[in-house]
């Protein structure tokens, strides 16, 4: 199928994918993007294939078509990687309305690849109505899935940690949908009443996220406003689709208080100013390496490691002769 | 960086449970530089074939214990070109009789690796059978 190859090149980065990329973009803005992200091991795939069937559910009023950007970590030694998310999500086989795509890291570091914000245009002007994105399994900080997605779950299990992590900054503070997983192993109500203290510690306030990892609070939204969404904490079990029901129900009214709060259009704009601003930097980068010689670039790094020049002053040294 | 890596889709078709070749090849072919999507147990021809459509594959590595081969490989690679991917190619591992392994290249299989297969070996003729396209 055109669609699979047109990925490949778009995840390489070729001249077809970024003409193709520059074609579709007027056709993209439709598709709910989903973000799922948590630990390693918490059940993300899983959840991820009980939503997608959800979603496929003959008995649903009209099925949405569904693709699944499922990120795995690359090996920093080797480049190589084991993609093995499709493992979880074999019930989805056979449906031409779902369509599954696994995408190594490729060294980035947010638990997402340069690239997945392309692929998910792609997808998106495939005209599929809901894009679900599986993180990189995340620790404390690879946050990129927020400025990616619409609606963000962030997915716990029992037994991994106390209330220290849960007010420590990072992966908590993007949820959207708080989801504890694995609801039946023991440990549940410990989990979720360190999530609960951590959101009830928290004196909520209205944000989007900003390109610099910083959170910009609109004007006004100090007191605690009425309309202001609280992410909700669910329990599920992904192996057998308990509470995913529910899941959903959080997930379709989270996209409601996106559009009627304007939220939507905001993320939108912080997203897109995100992805220009990755963009040039690297476009201005892969520039100015083209400009200069390989020995001499090899050169500074030989006085950094002598300790001649500092990482700053090679800087200004690069930039004065070449620019 | 720009170099193109190799996709490989693993797969594990037939009813028999023992993953553990399939496992030990994926991780060769990581550590080879390769990104492999590994789909683990008991796939249907039907759901290897979607699979490497929907990723792109160069390569798919199949490993079966069962006996079953002689079905299994045929159905797949008519899958596959009715897909019109037949560009792709196939090895195979496991439980694999001599007689069967020059049929089988005759269909196209690039390689038959049994028992004691060196990873380096499978690794090499992976990329040798990818050269011109890759």
């Amino acid at each position: 199928m055109e669609l699979a190859r047109l990925l490949t090149q778009v995840e390489n980065n070729t001249p077809e994918g970024r003409l193709s990329l520059d074609e579709l973009f007027p056709h993209t803005g439709k598709a709910h993007l989903i973000g799922v992200t948590g630990a390693p091991g918490t059940g993300k795939s899983s959840l991820v294939n009980q939503i997608a069937l959800q979603y496929r559910r003959p008995s649903a009023a009209s099925p949405k078509r569904v693709a699944i950007v499922a990120v795995d970590p690359t090996s920093p030694f080797t480049g190589g990687a084991v993609l093995g998310d499709r493992v979880r999500m074999r019930d989805l086989a056979g449906d031409p309305g779902v369509f599954i795509r696994s995408m190594a890291s490729r060294g980035s570091l947010g638990g997402l690849a340069q690239t997945t914000a392309a692929m998910v245009q792609v997808l998106d002007a495939a005209g599929f109505e809901v894009i679900l994105i599986e993180t990189v399994g995340a620790g404390q900080t690879e946050v990129d899935i927020a400025r990616l997605a619409h609606t963000t779950l962030v997915v716990e299990s029992p037994g991994l940690g106390d209330e220290i992590q849960a007010i420590k900054a990072g992966i908590l503070e993007i949820a959207d949908i708080l989801v504890v997983n694995k609801a039946d192993l023991p440990g549940v109500e410990n989990t979720e009443r360190a999530l609960k203290g951590m959101l009830g510690l928290a004196h909520p306030v209205e944000k989007v996220f900003s390109h610099h990892g910083e959170a910009m609070f609109l004007p006004g939204s100090e007191p605690v406003n009425p309309s202001m969404w609280v992410p909700p904490i669910l329990r599920t079990i992904a192996t057998d689709g308990t509470g995913v029901e529910e899941l959903m129900a959080a997930i379709e009214m989270h996209a409601q208080h996106l559009h009627q709060s304007g939220d939507w259009g905001r993320r939108e704009r912080t997203r897109l100013e995100v992805e220009l601003e990755a963009l040039l930097t690297e476009t201005l980068v892969a520039q100015f390496r083209t400009g200069i010689l390989e020995a001499r670039y090899d050169e500074v790094v030989d006085r950094l490691v002598k300790r001649t020049l500092s990482p700053w002053e090679a800087v200004k040294e690069l930039l004065k002769r070449e620019v | 960086m720009s170099k193109r890596k190799i996709r490989v889709l693993v797969a594990k078709p037939g009813l028999d449970g023992h993953d553990r070749g399939a496992k030990v090849v994926a991780r060769a072919l990581r550590d080879a530089g390769m990104e492999v999507i590994y789909t683990g147990l008991r796939q249907t021809p039907e759901m290897i074939a979607e699979a490497a459509l929907q990723e792109d594959v160069d390569i798919v590595g199949l490993s079966i214990l069962s006996g079953a081969h002689m079905a299994i490989i045929p159905r797949i690679l008519e899958l596959l070109k009715a897909n019109g991917q037949e560009q792709v190619k196939i090895f195979v591992g496991g439980i694999i009789p001599d007689e069967d392994a020059p049929r089988l290249k005759e269909m196209g299989v690039t390689g038959v690796y049994g028992p004691g297969a060196p990873t380096e070996k499978i690794v090499n003729e992976i990329r040798a059978a990818l050269e011109p396209a890759a």
